[in-house]
């Protein structure tokens, strides 16, 4: 095993695509060295990406944000401007793991260790999030649900490093939230998971929606049948109710000992109903 | 394999070992430079018991490679007294019995040295919280939170 801390995306990408056997990505390692721990994962090279110029930082640029694929979901929380314009993706961000587990964790991890319960994810495609692939082709820009095919696999080609999460500047009246179901308080990995964003018009009026679901299929699920029960509504009661009878219906869940798929179907409803209300109130609705 | 040179800070110590590309920062300051005070409970980031700061950020030491201390400023339970004098959290522990086996102790000490840093005057729910990290089997955690409440009031008034 060798371990290896390149100062440029090039280097890594080179690197990556030039080993014999197989490789893996550290950045927070709170996945990582888990797997490694286990024995699940032997990795001949690891290639920390940590050292790399930029990828620590979160940029805000004319577009919105880059957030960079080194950036511990802590300082996400600790960013205000981050936080007041995308408050669902940063809360979605800050329920993975502990504080121990903040200071080390990152969205990128979260997003190509693929698990369908990954908490930021859901929140990420609700808000439109892309991610920058770079590889030994260069680089290109792709929607963050693009990412993960199926539990712990990736779209992702050998070589291929995820640089940067990019979020759009939030258009105005707009809100986000992400709200998850676990049987406990906190520390623990969501049973159904709901991510909403909401653009309303100045009447109040929702103009465009994102509805994304997690925990309930092999991978994320943007709804686009719930967006369309949102817009042009005012999330009356009848809306809601019509938005979790969509959303249990797209869900296709497994049953297993955190939760049947009766159970995650009626929670995804009732998680979207409430992220719902909670982004459309964040947007100025009344 | 081939071992990997580091050079990093340990509670203000300039340290340098070799170590191997997988072997965890935990095993190192344990088994290479007798760094004892961290203990591993669950090795998978579960337990807090192994808690360190690394760069300002509390994080479990067995979730780090040895390798990545490079350059990185390291603190350890054993940096926390000042010689022969305890620090007030350690003292508030004493106290108020907020231990019985000992295993995770070091652990919250430093989560909750991190927790005083960032925070100085917290409630019960943010302590209980910032704490969430730290399993605790033996105390059922009441007289944790109590001794860092009252290191907290200690502490604001030193």
């Amino acid at each position: 095993m060798r371990y290896i801390r390149p100062l440029s995306i090039e280097d890594a990408v080179g690197q990556l695509a030039g080993s014999a056997g197989t490789a893996a990505i550290l950045a927070g390692g709170s996945d990582l060295l888990v797997r490694m721990k286990g024995g699940f994962a032997e990795p001949e090279l690891i290639v920390d990406i940590k050292a790399i110029d930029g990828l620590s930082e979160i940029r805000e640029t004319a577009e919105g944000f880059s957030i960079g694929a080194a950036v511990p979901c802590a300082v996400l929380g600790e960013n205000t401007a981050l936080r007041k314009a995308w408050p669902g993706v940063v809360e979605a961000a800050k329920l993975i793991g502990s504080k121990q587990v903040q200071g080390r964790c990152t969205i990128v991890g979260n997003l190509c260790n693929a698990s369908p319960a990954a908490d930021s994810v859901p929140a990420l495609v609700a808000a439109g999030a892309k991610a920058v692939v770079v590889g030994p082709a260069g680089r290109r820009t792709i929607p963050v649900q693009s990412v993960p095919t199926a539990p712990g696999k990736t779209s992702l080609a050998k070589g291929e490093i995820i640089e940067a999460i990019l979020l759009d500047s939030q258009a105005p009246r707009s809100g986000d939230a992400y709200l998850r179901f676990i049987p406990r308080t906190e520390m623990d990995i969501a049973v159904v998971s709901a991510g909403v964003n909401l653009t309303l018009d100045e009447h109040g009026v929702v103009k465009s929606a994102r509805v994304a679901l997690g925990a309930v299929a092999a991978t994320v699920l943007l709804v686009e049948e719930a967006a369309e029960v949102l817009i042009g509504s005012k999330l009356d009661e009848a809306t809601l109710e019509r938005l979790a009878k969509v959303c249990a219906g797209a869900c296709r869940p497994i049953d297993d000992k955190r939760g049947t798929i009766e159970f995650r179907r009626k929670v995804a409803g009732v998680l979207a109903k409430r992220a719902a209300t909670t982004a459309y109130a964040r947007a100025g609705g009344k | 394999m081939a071992g990997v040179a580091v050079s990093t800070t340990i509670n203000g110590d300039a340290v340098e070992y070799l170590c191997q590309p997988d072997e965890t920062l935990l095993d190192v300051l344990r088994d290479r430079l007798g760094l004892t005070g961290a203990k591993e409970g669950c090795g998978t980031g579960d337990c807090g018991a192994c808690s360190i700061i690394l760069d300002d950020r509390l994080v479990c030491s067995c979730l780090v490679l040895g390798a990545e201390a490079e350059g990185r400023r390291v603190e350890t339970i054993e940096g926390m007294a000042h010689g022969d004098t305890l620090h007030p959290l350690q003292q508030k522990f004493l106290e108020h019995a907020a231990l019985q086996c000992g295993i995770c102790t070091p652990g919250f000490l430093i989560a909750a040295k991190d927790l005083l840093a960032k925070n100085p005057d917290p409630t019960e729910e943010e302590i209980r919280f910032g704490l969430a990290g730290n399993l605790c089997r033996c105390t059922g955690y009441d007289k944790i939170v109590r001794a860092v409440q009252d290191a907290a009031i200690v502490m604001k008034g030193a």
